[in-house]
């Protein structure tokens, strides 16, 4: 198939955006650890109450202003809800899902996460501005969906 | 040489004289009143949503928001489609190869059954409130079984329907040794095997769900059904999207009085979307647990990969449109553009879809890539997005093709009067889908999220915030809905209403000194196969992985 110069150049740019695109996010993922949430852990959904650390949800406190949040979701709450940490703490999410499948959205931050029954989902933020963040559930999830939310106060 | 040349105009003047034969029309025809009546549904549908999320509207207690969404999208993104693309593809197939073989009639009656008994299925159980689980019916939730066997007979239908264009063309091709089959049945045949190669990961997630929905089995496997559904989920778009493709290339350039740009490109562009697209349902689930960060950056190439019969297929399109710009005496370098025939609404309406295609294009790239993905998930910009590509791209050029199909099948004549109503409708679209994916689009990188009836989260200030974007996507979408309202208005007249007369099936002719398109491209084996490879290197390795190191699986919930 002989190709017109003009479509040339035109497929040589295309294909150098969808590069430069490929490498941008590999690097940002492999060498800045900031790749999206993939937890591998699985957990029995059926019995979340019953196994550690989802017996007891919680906030805690694990290193110099490190947090780790261990949260089961369910419909249609977060629990625990209603968090509070210090200004600049790196909070990780420890989360799985009692029932069906949630999302787990902190509005105006990078923090989006699928939380799905058998499976334990982390994801790491750090919040340096102070102030009340809206926690939401971004995956469909029954008749109270729009209901399930809670926040996190930055003090 | 001259004998085939001879014998294509004749083929061409039979056409011209009468016209599509009646029993082919008569498919068409039903597929697509079918289509219409469904768009209508399903748009007023959309309205309700639209309202309800401003905050205008709040509804009865009788109807369910999530129950109106999952109708609304079944109805368009699958049905609708559908329905138009099967009436689209068999009046064209009966066009180009000389009227539809006995056997490929029959396939077509027959898959028509299958999608309407599949479609009152789906939607008995919807609206009976057992089924409020949306288009994508993720498990644990529990729909009712006979939701899920709706959707094996609407599976049968699209198999149905793809094996009477198969045969039909393999009877051509019979009976027309050593010719290349003409580019708007290949296009058709192309479309066919990328929707049943799409179809069968959903088939597969399907039979898992009935007997777990009888309650012959406990439990179901979470991840793997999800990845199985978009394995199919997003194949399908793509699919309704290479059909208004189909007319980009066969039609539009005889429309605006130019000629095929290249044949052969072409049918690259229906070759790569059959070999790649599978495997692109994968950044559905960039943020999913229990996917490795190795194997979702391997899925960043499967998808941007798509991208690539696109970008040829915008070259091509500017092409066409320069060349037919200049053959009118168009000068400079954007003189062409002033020369299209804007007034002219067979290519106002794909005109504006294919510019739509720039942005959404554009930001399905980017949502591709994980960490741009991850900030966009699951929020109102994947709905915008969708309603650029599904709800312009795809939609308005269905449109665009109605105004000359339906009136080629009815054997009337579109008037002036009409063509101003479609050049309004087409406006209205634009600017009503301006309003709503603009709004969606921009409410979604602040957070809000998709699928969600209106909320203020207990009066919280940012939730707040996003409530006059809400406001203009329920402006938007009051268009849209007159839009609907006055585009099955203008199909139903050309089928019944307008004066009588002979309307052409636009098919573009290829340039004088246009190089032979090689054989190879019709080396439909050949493509299968590499389908098949692309789809194994996508899926062997997750799947695998999803089945070996399942956790315990879920049992059902009915949580609507």
């Amino acid at each position: 198939m002989k190709m017109h110069r003009s479509e040339e150049i035109w497929l040589i740019i295309s294909v150098t955006v969808l590069v430069l695109s490929m490498v941008v996010t590999g690097y940002q993922t492999f060498a800045l650890g900031m790749g999206p949430p993939s937890n591998t852990e699985t957990i029995d959904p059926q019995k979340v109450d019953e196994t550690a650390p989802f017996d007891e949800p919680g906030v805690y406190k694990v290193g110099d202003n490190e947090y780790e949040v261990v949260m089961t979701l369910q419909i249609f709450s977060f629990t625990p809800g209603d968090i509070e940490i210090p200004a600049g703490a790196e909070v990780t999410f420890t989360m799985t899902s009692k029932d069906v499948v949630h999302g787990f959205q902190i509005a105006g931050t990078n923090v989006n996460a699928m939380v799905m029954p058998g499976h334990i989902q982390k994801i790491t933020q750090t919040f340096d501005e102070p102030g009340e963040y809206l926690i939401l559930c971004n995956e469909y999830c029954g008749a109270g969906h729009q209901a399930m939310a809670t926040t996190i106060t930055v003090k | 040489m001259e004998t085939t040349v001879l014998k294509e105009s004749f083929i061409e003047k039979s056409n011209k004289k009468l016209g599509a034969k009646p029993e082919d029309a008569r498919i068409s025809l039903t597929y697509l009143s079918l289509a219409f009546i469904l768009l209508l549904v399903g748009g007023t549908l959309g309205l309700i949503q639209g309202l309800n999320r401003a905050g205008l509207f709040e509804l009865p207690a009788w109807l369910n928001y999530y129950q109106v969404l999952t109708a609304h999208g079944i109805l368009l993104v699958v049905a609708f489609t559908t329905l138009f693309m099967t009436g689209y593809f068999y009046a064209g197939v009966s066009h180009t190869l000389g009227g539809l073989t006995s056997k490929a009639r029959k396939f077509a009656w027959s898959a028509l059954a299958s999608l309407l008994v599949g479609t009152v299925m789906i939607m008995t159980t919807v609206v009976m409130g057992d089924a409020s689980v949306m288009y994508t019916f993720y498990p644990p939730m529990q729909a009712s079984p006979w939701f899920y066997i709706g959707l094996v007979f609407l599976a049968l239908g699209i198999w149905l329907a793809g094996t009477g264009v198969f045969l039909n063309a393999a009877s051509w091709k019979k009976a027309n040794r050593g010719q290349k089959l003409p580019l708007f049945s290949f296009f058709a045949v192309g479309g066919y095997l990328l929707l049943i190669l799409g179809s069968l990961g959903i088939t597969a997630e399907v039979l898992m769900l009935i007997p777990w929905a009888f309650g012959w089995t406990e439990t179901v496997n979470v991840m793997l059904s999800r990845t199985l559904f978009w394995a199919f989920g997003h194949t399908a778009v793509n699919v309704w999207y290479l059909v208004a493709v189909s007319a980009w290339y066969v039609a539009i350039p005889k429309i605006i009085g130019g000629k095929t740009f290249s044949d052969v490109l072409a049918r690259v562009v229906v070759i790569l979307s059959v070999i790649l697209n599978v495997p692109g349902g994968f950044h559905h689930q960039i943020i999913d647990p229990a996917i490795t960060q190795g194997v979702k950056f391997m899925h960043v190439f499967m998808s941007l990969s798509i991208a690539l019969p696109s970008l040829l297929t915008a070259f091509a399109m500017f092409a066409i449109f320069e060349r037919a710009g200049r053959k009118k005496g168009a000068t400079g370098l954007l003189g062409w553009f002033k020369k299209l025939p804007w007034k002219d609404v067979r290519f106002l309406a794909p005109m504006i879809a294919m510019i739509t295609f720039i942005p959404a294009g554009a930001g399905g790239i980017a949502q591709t890539n994980n960490q741009l993905n991850q900030t966009v998930h699951n929020s109102l910009w994947v709905v915008g997005h969708f309603h650029l590509t599904v709800g312009v791209t795809v939609a308005l050029t269905f449109f665009g093709i109605t105004y000359w199909l339906i009136p080629y099948l009815s054997k009337r004549v579109m008037t002036a009067r009409l063509n101003k109503l479609g050049l309004i409708q087409t406006w209205l679209w634009a600017i009503g889908m301006l309003f709503m994916s603009g709004s969606m689009h921009w409410v979604g990188l602040l957070g809000s999220p998709r699928r969600t009836s209106f909320s203020t989260y207990g009066d919280n200030a940012t939730a707040l915030s996003w409530d006059p974007y809400l406001m203009f996507l329920g402006i938007g979408g009051t268009l849209l809905f007159i839009g609907v309202v006055l585009m099955v208005y203008i199909a139903f007249h050309l089928m019944f209403r307008a004066p009588k007369g002979h309307t052409e099936f636009p098919v573009a002719e290829e340039e004088k000194d246009a190089a032979p398109t090689p054989k190879w491209t019709e080396r439909w084996g050949l493509w299968i196969v590499l389908a098949i490879a692309v789809i194994s290197m996508g899926y062997v390795i997750p799947i695998v992985d999803m089945i070996v190191n399942a956790p315990p699986g879920s049992p059902g919930f009915r949580t609507w």
